[in-house]
């Protein structure tokens, strides 16, 4: 038994192709990759939206927002 | 024709590991920025000077004894047949060791014909990729005992991890004729083990017996954020670290062997690049592998950090390292699922060990290198469950159990000996800086200096308005 169905280096390279673990299952990595790329944009909009509000509820006077233009960097 | 091409390839190895050594040199670039960035502004010259002359120490330490172990301990020795392995060509006195030719003096002892022929264009460049593995050791340390430990103290413990104990570690299990790979088919082709769960678990040694900074807790024993001086510059260093680790993974591989030159069982005539157990891999695969692994770990570490840029950063070079074990042969899809998962474990680890056991990490190292290494290649024993370790017949097959164990003797061999010398030299009084020293920072003389100079000149130089 072997993740990538390889038990020994005893052959002639050139009848070897892919070495990775868990062949057959690319398109099923791939849709998971794709999964872990979208959800990422999701969270990481929420998390930014939820941030931007906790920005914007904070020191509603102004005068933060005021010191900032002046300290201007 | 065959003599041509023998030569082409070992000039071109040659130059292939020079070029590595070239690019290992950002990481140690990175390491000093990144490391300036992390300490207050009264901490940084001397904190640039604690990681910089690890750089010399190291290298003639590694000289003297280093390389000489790597060769030697292969067996144990005791642990399987062959005791202490000859290798004249590693000790310092070798006139292999220096400027030489292929042929061999007159009168020239300890130098047979066939050493002369491999190792005149191989040994300084393989010695200098080895050693630029040897200084990162000692510099991931560093970082995390910044603001408070001894200089003195820091480089006797970079010149015990980095010429001695990663190096022991090295030839035991990332060394083709290795113990841990012929016992335990320990599989480890980018170091996660061998280089980050050991300098991790030195860490991790060192801030135990040298305690938090003076501030780092409240009286309830809550930690407090010492933040940074300069956080962009952190992150740069971080980014420089990224750039040398290319080529710490080139320096991993051989760049291109026959089968015959492997002897082992591989046939037909096919050369191929390999990685450091002599068994087949490609410098694509881990290009691959390498993107897909420090983009997961950025993208995981983005969002469990909330978007902060030390840790966002940090955590990318988490995943490069948590993935490294088994870089050599994972998809990219998989690197890319490892280098998110496991870097945002160390993250909680960090903040679970900082608050239940009050250790100071200032640069979170002990997570990036120590857990991520271990965790490494724990994951790479079961991902590559069943394949074969080595080229070579007879060896264990890679299995979860000899991983782990591999694991957790990488990371006990970094912990145990620094502990005992970290204790040793605290004993004396002079792990850490005096609390007064700690307090005023420990470039005080440095500023003071400065700021009499700067006073002084600019006295001399109102003097002389209006004349």
């Amino acid at each position: 038994m072997s993740t990538n169905g390889m038990e020994s280096w005893a052959v002639d390279l050139s009848t070897v192709g892919a070495i990775y673990p868990f062949q057959g299952s690319e398109v099923l990595m791939v849709i998971i990759g794709l999964v872990f790329w979208i959800g990422w944009h999701v969270l990481q909009t929420r998390q930014e939206t939820a941030e931007l509000a906790e920005d914007e509820a904070a020191d509603r006077s102004g005068d933060e927002t005021r010191k900032a233009i002046d300290r201007y960097y | 024709m065959e003599g041509n091409l023998n030569a082409l390839t070992m000039v071109f190895t040659e130059f292939y590991y020079w070029v590595t050594i070239v690019m290992m040199f950002l990481i140690h670039v990175g390491f000093c920025t990144y490391e300036v960035g992390v300490s207050r502004r009264r901490n940084h010259l001397k904190t640039l000077m604690k990681n910089a002359m690890a750089i010399p120490l190291v290298t003639i330490t590694f000289y003297f004894f280093g390389w000489w172990i790597y060769f030697a301990f292969v067996n144990g020795p005791g642990i399987v047949d062959g005791g202490l392995v000859t290798s004249n060509f590693a000790e310092p006195w070798s006139p292999l060791m220096a400027t030489h030719l292929s042929g061999v003096n007159p009168g020239e002892v300890d130098v047979t014909p066939a050493e002369a022929a491999y190792w005149h264009r191989l040994n300084g460049v393989f010695w200098g990729a080895f050693l630029l593995f040897s200084i990162t050791t000692a510099s991931i340390i560093s970082g995390s005992i910044i603001e408070r430990a001894r200089s003195s103290a820091f480089w006797i413990i970079a010149v015990l991890i980095g010429s001695v104990l990663w190096i022991l570690d090295a030839s035991w299990g990332w060394h083709p004729q290795g113990w841990m790979v012929k016992l335990w088919g320990y599989h480890d082709a980018y170091a996660s083990g061998v280089v980050h769960a050991i300098a991790g678990g030195a860490a991790l040694a060192f801030l135990i017996v040298l305690g938090p900074r003076i501030g780092k807790f409240r009286a309830d024993g809550t930690p407090r954020d010492i933040p940074p001086h300069n956080t962009w510059l952190v992150c740069i260093g971080l980014f420089l670290i990224y750039t040398g680790f290319w080529g710490f993974y080139a320096a991993c591989n051989i760049p291109i062997i026959s089968p015959e030159a492997i002897a082992g069982q591989i046939t037909g005539p096919m050369w191929t690049a390999t990685n450091i157990y002599l068994a087949p891999t490609t410098l694509s695969a881990i290009t691959l592998n390498f993107l897909m692994s420090l983009s997961g770990g950025m993208l995981g570490g983005y969002l469990i950090s909330k978007g902060d840029p030390f840790w966002t950063f940090s955590m990318g070079l988490c995943g490069v390292i948590s993935t490294s074990a088994g870089n050599d042969l994972y998809h990219p899809i998989q690197a890319m699922l490892i280098g998110a998962i496991v870097p945002c474990i160390c993250y909680k680890l960090h903040y679970f060990v900082e608050r239940r056991f009050k250790i100071d990490d200032a640069v979170g190292a002990v997570a990036v290198h120590g857990y991520g290494g271990f965790l490494g290649v724990v994951v790479a024993g079961f991902m590559l469950w069943g394949q074969p370790s080595s080229p070579y017949e007879g060896f264990a097959h890679i299995n979860p159990l000899g991983n782990f164990a591999g694991a957790v003797l990488m990371f006990l061999l970094g912990f145990i000996p620094v502990f005992i010398v970290c204790k040793i030299l605290n004993s004396f009084g002079v792990l850490r800086v005096p609390r007064k020293v700690e307090l005023e920072g420990v470039d005080f003389a440095l500023n003071h200096a400065f700021e009499a100079s700067v006073a002084e000149v600019g006295q001399a130089e109102k003097a002389m308005v209006n004349k």
